[in-house]
């Protein structure tokens, strides 16, 4: 029975192209995968812009939406009602080709992503081998949108916004990879699935999660933080940040389209907590061996919902940073750190088996943060500010 | 440690979260239009014109004087004088406003109308809520619309209506004053022909 809810959907889509001859059979394979994808993901983005409103909004003590129907939940329609219905603006002078072509890309490659990831046992569209690598392909084409936009608006307010994105992102993909790469020394494997294999483990009732390990927490904790930044969220939104750019990159950009970049940096958040929940947090595994009757998918859904949760959470607290402690900060601090942690989780590898290894490798990655970041802030290169005229 | 203040706010945020949901003093939003809170009395909105008495049209104090479309920043105030007079307050014959427009989509509810006006004839009301769907005639009133009582205006600056009719009972006070003396003046000359004019002028309304 719960391998029968496990595997529902997998079953559900054998019997639908059961239904079709033999040639058609792989394709209508892919459109119903593609169509599963592209209803429950923007659903997801319906529901956490939803949550983001409302949880923002609890958190400066207001009550967020609560006019479209009971408590505010069909605010999401409304607002895309709403979005659909808007005049679609371009600017006279803007590149008409490229201004259209920039959210449809977005789009595009935000959603390709989705093709490699498992979303339950057995539920992965395209099980690729180098899955990963195809991960981090599509999401870097992500920054070739974002500065489409922004240059083809001619707009100062876009440019300024494409170019702080692109630097941003660019910076921070460093990071976000090199924290991945831990997880690929400790599986020996490229492909997601091979990942959450491994992970899928249990003793004494616990996974075996990466999440769990030393340097799998240090790459856990930088994971988020690029993540986060790779996806233009606060405290990491220069590219957007309203009080000195308006909207960044998307600014003339209106109805649909707007929308569309909305759809699609939120689908990118969706998407990269999937990966880093799929990496770090054992993807569809249950967190306890006896979980294991809720069915995988359940287990990946909640893992994203929460990865979004603390989103949320984190752009209620955090102030935006400036531009140069962005950038110190990753190359400085992130940059370092993820290196190190590389060179620790060969450590663990060659250490063998045992309680020594757990002690050496945190140590070493404990004392590197403590140490870093005391220099760090000493040196005011991520710490506060020391006005020299002000004040 | 790096991060420490980090943690600080997100346990400040998240206990504003847990608040919020279970004490009702942290949340202040009113839900406007169903709750309202009470207007502070300076708030103002658009200006109005004052009348006395019951009838807008012989009450109105404005003697379409023009100071206040002249001053009048950006200019919204249209005033057309009247040809005939009517008695003011005093029950001097004074010129009316035989147009009085305010285009309160060019308003910017900078007061200085009030401000000029010598004859506390204009003020500032507190009312918000005028969206209107037609946006040319819908916003420009007339002086119909821009009539209101004096009680109306005590409704709603009790304190500042309270002064204005405290001033005006005083200059009301001295012109009678003023009109008996040259009443009795003219009255101990007992020039018989001349006496009409000026105590014609001085009779109370
Ligand atoms: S409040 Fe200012 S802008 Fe409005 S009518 Fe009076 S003087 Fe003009
Ligand atoms: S409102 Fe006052 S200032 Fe304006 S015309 Fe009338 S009397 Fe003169």
């Amino acid at each position: 029975m719960t391998n029968m809810l496990d595997q529902v959907f997998v079953l559900l889509k054998h019997r639908i192209v059961g239904l079709v001859p033999m040639p058609v059979q792989p394709i209508l394979g892919a459109v119903l995968s593609v169509v599963a994808i592209l209803a429950v993901f923007p659903g997801l983005f319906a529901i956490s812009v939803l949550l983001e409103r409302k949880g923002l909004g609890r958190m400066q003590n207001r009550i967020g939406p609560n006019r479209v129907g009971p408590l505010g939940v069909l605010q999401p329609v409304a607002d895309g009602i709403k979005a659909l219905i808007k005049e679609d603006l371009v600017p006279y002078s803007a590149d008409h080709v490229v201004h259209f072509l920039a959210p449809v890309v977005l789009v595009v490659v935000v959603f390709m992503g989705y093709a490699v990831l498992p979303m339950g046992r057995n539920m992965t569209f395209v099980p690729m081998d180098a899955g990963l690598l195809f991960y981090f392909a599509m999401g870097a084409s992500a920054e070739l949108s974002i500065f489409m936009a922004g240059w083809s608006s001619r707009n100062k307010y876009s440019l300024l916004g494409a170019m702080r994105a692109v630097a941003q992102m660019i910076s921070y993909e460093v990071p976000l990879l090199l924290s991945s790469v831990v997880i690929v020394m400790m599986t020996g494997s490229l492909s997601l699935d091979k990942i959450v294999e491994v992970q899928n483990q249990y003793t004494w009732g616990l996974p075996h999660w990466f999440v769990f390990t030393p340097m799998g927490f240090a790459a856990f904790v930088m994971f988020a933080i690029a993540a986060t930044a790779e996806t233009n969220r606060s405290p990491f939104d220069l590219p957007e940040g309203e009080s000195e750019l308006v909207a960044g990159y998307f600014t003339e950009y209106s109805g649909f389209k707007f929308a569309e970049f909305f759809l699609g940096e939120y689908v990118a958040m969706l998407s990269i907590s999937g990966l880093g929940a799929t990496l770090f947090l054992g993807g569809w595994s249950a967190p306890l061996e006896i979980l294991n009757v809720v069915p995988s998918w359940f287990w990946f859904f909640a893992k994203i919902m929460v990865w979004i949760c603390f989103y949320i959470w984190m752009r209620g607290t955090f102030p935006r940073l400036r531009q140069d402690q962005l950038m110190n900060f990753a190359w400085k601090f992130v940059l370092p750190m993820t290196l190190l942690n590389l060179l620790v989780a060969g450590l663990w590898r060659f250490m063998g088996e045992g309680w020594l290894r757990w002690v050496v490798c945190s140590a070493i990655l404990l004392a590197a943060y403590v140490l870093g970041g005391r220099i760090g802030m000493r040196s005011k290169k991520f710490g506060p500010r020391s006005y020299r005229y002000a004040e | 440690m790096l991060g420490e203040g980090l943690l600080k706010g997100l346990g400040e945020t998240a206990r504003n979260f847990a608040g919020s949901f279970v004490s009702k003093e942290r949340l202040t939003t009113v839900q406007y239009p169903e709750e309202r809170e009470p207007l502070p009395e300076a708030s103002r909105a658009f200006p109005f014109l004052v009348y006395d008495g019951a009838d807008w049209e012989a009450g109105l104090r404005c003697v379409a004087c023009q100071i206040c479309e002249k001053e009048c920043p950006p200019k919204c105030i249209y005033i057309e004088k009247s040809k005939d007079k009517k008695p003011d307050y005093v029950g001097k014959p004074q010129i009316y406003p035989a147009k009085f427009d305010i285009d309160i989509s060019v308003c910017m509810s900078c007061q200085i109308c009030v401000e000029v006006c010598p004859f506390e004839a204009i003020k500032m009301d507190n009312q918000f809520e005028l969206a209107t769907d037609d946006r040319f005639g819908g916003l420009l009133y007339d002086r119909k619309e821009l009539a209101r009582s004096n009680e109306y205006y005590h409704k709603i600056h009790p304190t500042e209506a309270a002064e204005v009719d405290a001033r005006l009972a005083e200059e009301k006070a001295k012109a009678e004053e003023k009109a008996k003396a040259v009443a009795a003046a003219a009255a101990a000359k007992a020039a018989p022909a001349m006496a009409a004019k000026p105590a014609e002028g001085a009779q109370p309304q």
